[in-house]
């Protein structure tokens, strides 16, 4: 019995991990219909930045870990948010009203750009950090117990509050607004006096301060990263996005908690050598049947 | 005239590059090849200076025959496609002989290269049988196979573990799958099932839901077939889960950052190896300038430098030749002194002897682990 609830813990972890990196990916295409590719790689120089300023935060003198963490997760998220403006001010603004492919390829191109960036500027060694904290909650005996630990708790909060968060700015705020209206009609939307590059930008950084959130909260969970994390993680994520459907929030952490729990109860209940076909068989299926994903909505052909 | 002139002074450029081509060259070029980046770039980093080192010893005394071993590097990331482009360029650059490569799935599709073009491959450090099974005729090893290793890790479960019921886990990768076969296989010998078989995949970062099928099945001892990076992390997960079973692994997890994945989880996990090398007399010298250089000459850094040692050696007793048959043959029947102490090849390409024993890790102090001989 605890082992099935193990399961069901292991797959909501690893289900948020997806639904966090999820997020940013379609926040990104809600807004402007393109799939930032290079999310990937933002999730992984987060983790980077994680290593580096947790070191500074020694170096000051912040013994407590909890005033760390936020210190880390204040600097990365500016760091990471500038990355996600430069970003979209270097590679995608330029190519706006183009054909649809030329930013995705533009995307494709910015990934390898940071990613082989990072391997000659930090090495293409594994980092480690190692376990910094133990806190842990445990339910049942000696031996057979239910456990998830505090950060693992503190992964699936950050995935639901940001969901929700963002969920709120875009339906009920004057930015959500404009974020919505960019969406529909850029044009007509300018037109009415909302700055759309300004908008996009800011869609942009709240994205990247999305993969560094990610970034920071599952480094520490796992405690080692390279500079190849970030595409792992990005096909996993935008697999999460495209299940729950592509543009919407709360698709996409129902994508990835679903991707989570169908890969965890496969590997651990049937085989884990073939997890990842299970995944992308039910991907395949729920395409079949709902091509727009579980949540996302058929889009309608502007006239 | 403008529109010309840059493809008149390319043409004119490989002509005369052509030419300088053409004139037989003082050095004598040596393929170094294995994942001088990716993950298992530590690996890599190891091959090198090994053979880096063993040139620059060799050239300080005169170079072999008075020539001089120019180190040529080819970085092929442990990626099967990458390793064929490797061993491509390295024909093309007509290196006289090549050390590497690292990882088996590596090392087996260049070989097919080196065996058209004829050239003398030795690796260092790729264990997996097929590498001198498959009868190719200059390819060499310097150190064990796999199915050597697993008789050696099957029979310190079976007999000192006394397990009783084995997980074993591999990577699915050539290496990895065939150490865990080859353990496999052995335990079967001494009558004991795996409770559990299974392959995960390389650049995952979560085992939890395995760590917890082992919990429920009570496994006893964890073995693993693959490399330190996915090593780490599933005993560290094993660990935050309790489950205390032993783990043992092979040759792919003997490097200092095995230990900073794993963290205090490290403590206590075995490995099979060949004896260390770095404790041999022959090799103290050698050991020395590696560390006086500032370098740790770790698992298969003195693999390499032996390598490099015996490649000179054949090239300097027949005439600098590039014939890879001839060079075979002759290695073949000879015996070698080297730091590593005497080698002996037999008539696939294997080693004569081999020395694999158990290490296991224990914390050196100060948040650092280290291992040592059981």
């Amino acid at each position: 019995m605890y082992i099935l609830g193990q399961q069901l813990i292991n797959g909501l972890i690893l289900g948020s991990i997806y639904g966090l990196i999820a997020i940013g990916y379609t926040m990104v295409y809600g807004i402007i219909g393109m799939i930032n590719f290079a999310h990937g790689e933002i999730y992984m120089i987060s983790a980077y930045l994680f290593a580096i300023f947790l070191a500074l935060a020694g170096v000051f003198g912040i013994d407590s870990l909890p005033v760390a963490l936020l210190f880390t997760l204040a600097f990365t998220i500016i760091i990471t948010g500038l990355y996600g403006f430069t970003v979209e001010r270097m590679a995608y603004r330029p190519l706006r009203g183009s054909t649809r492919l030329a930013p995705l390829i533009s995307a494709i191109g910015m990934s390898l750009v940071l990613q082989n960036f990072v391997q000659l500027a930090q090495g293409a060694n594994d980092q480690a950090l190692p376990p910094l904290y133990h806190g842990v909650l445990r339910l049942g005996g000696e031996e057979d117990f239910v456990q998830i630990t505090h950060i693992q708790i503190i992964i699936v909060a950050a995935t639901v509050i940001s969901m929700a968060i963002l969920t709120y700015v875009i339906n009920n705020t004057a930015l959500g607004r404009a974020c919505r209206a960019t969406q529909q009609d850029r044009t007509m939307a300018n037109l009415l006096g909302i700055n759309t590059d300004w908008t996009i930008s800011l869609v942009f950084v709240i994205g990247a301060s999305m993969a560094s959130v990610a970034g920071v909260l599952i480094t520490f969970n796992f405690g080692s990263f390279n500079f190849f994390i970030g595409f792992v993680a990005g096909i996993k994520a935008f697999t999460a996005a495209v299940l729950g459907g592509i543009g919407s929030l709360p698709g996409a952490m129902l994508g990835g908690i679903l991707l989570g729990l169908s890969e965890s109860l496969f590997a651990g209940f049937v085989n884990t050598d073939y997890k990842d076909v299970f995944a992308f068989a039910l991907l395949v299926t729920v395409l079949t049947f709902r091509p727009t994903g579980l949540l996302g909505r058929p889009e309608v052909e502007k006239i | 005239m403008n529109r010309y002139f840059g493809a008149v002074v390319l043409a004119v450029a490989l002509l005369f590059g052509a030419a300088g081509c053409e004139k037989k060259s003082d050095v004598i070029k040596i393929g170094v090849a294995g994942p001088i980046t990716g993950a298992y770039a530590k690996f890599g980093e190891q091959l090198v200076k090994g053979a880096t080192l063993a040139a620059d010893i060799i050239n300080a005394a005169g170079g072999i025959n008075g020539r001089k071993i120019e180190v040529v590097q080819g970085d092929d990331q442990c990626d099967p496609k990458q390793a064929r482009a490797v061993a491509n360029s390295f024909v093309n650059d007509k290196v006289y002989a090549v050390v590497g490569h690292f990882c088996s799935s590596s090392t087996i599709p260049a070989s097919e290269v080196y065996d058209e073009a004829n050239i003398l491959q030795i690796t260092p450090a790729s264990t997996n049988p097929q590498v001198t099974d498959r009868g190719l005729a200059a390819v060499f090893r310097t150190c064990g196979r796999d199915d050597q290793q697993g008789n050696v890790a099957g029979d310190f479960i079976a007999k000192q573990l006394k397990a009783k019921r084995v997980a074993i886990i591999h990577d699915k990768d050539t290496y990895g799958q065939g150490l865990a076969d080859a353990t496999k296989a052995r335990l079967r010998t001494h009558g004991i099932k795996e409770v559990l078989y299974e392959g995960i995949t390389r650049g995952d970062k979560d085992f939890n839901s395995l760590v917890t099928k082992m919990k429920g099945l009570k496994v006893d001892v964890i073995y693993f077939g693959g490399i330190h990076t996915e090593a780490g992390l599933i005993v560290r997960q094993a660990r935050e889960q309790g489950l205390k079973a032993t783990f043992i692994s092979g040759d792919g997890i003997v490097t200092s950052e095995f230990a900073s994945i794993a963290g205090p989880a490290a403590d206590g996990v075995l490995m099979t190896f060949g004896a260390d090398p770095r404790n041999l007399p022959a090799a103290a010298d050698v050991v020395k300038q590696f560390r006086d250089s500032g370098y740790e000459p770790e698992a298969y850094t003195l693999y390499s430098y032996t390598t490099m040692q015996i490649i000179a050696e054949a090239l300097a007793k027949n005439d600098v030749t590039n014939d890879g048959a001839k060079l075979a043959k002759y290695i073949k029947a000879t015996s070698f002194s080297t730091v590593m102490g005497s080698k002996a090849f037999d008539s696939k390409g294997d080693l004569k002897v081999t020395d694999y024993v158990v290490y296991k890790w224990y914390p050196s102090g100060g948040g650092k682990y280290d291992y040592k001989e059981l």
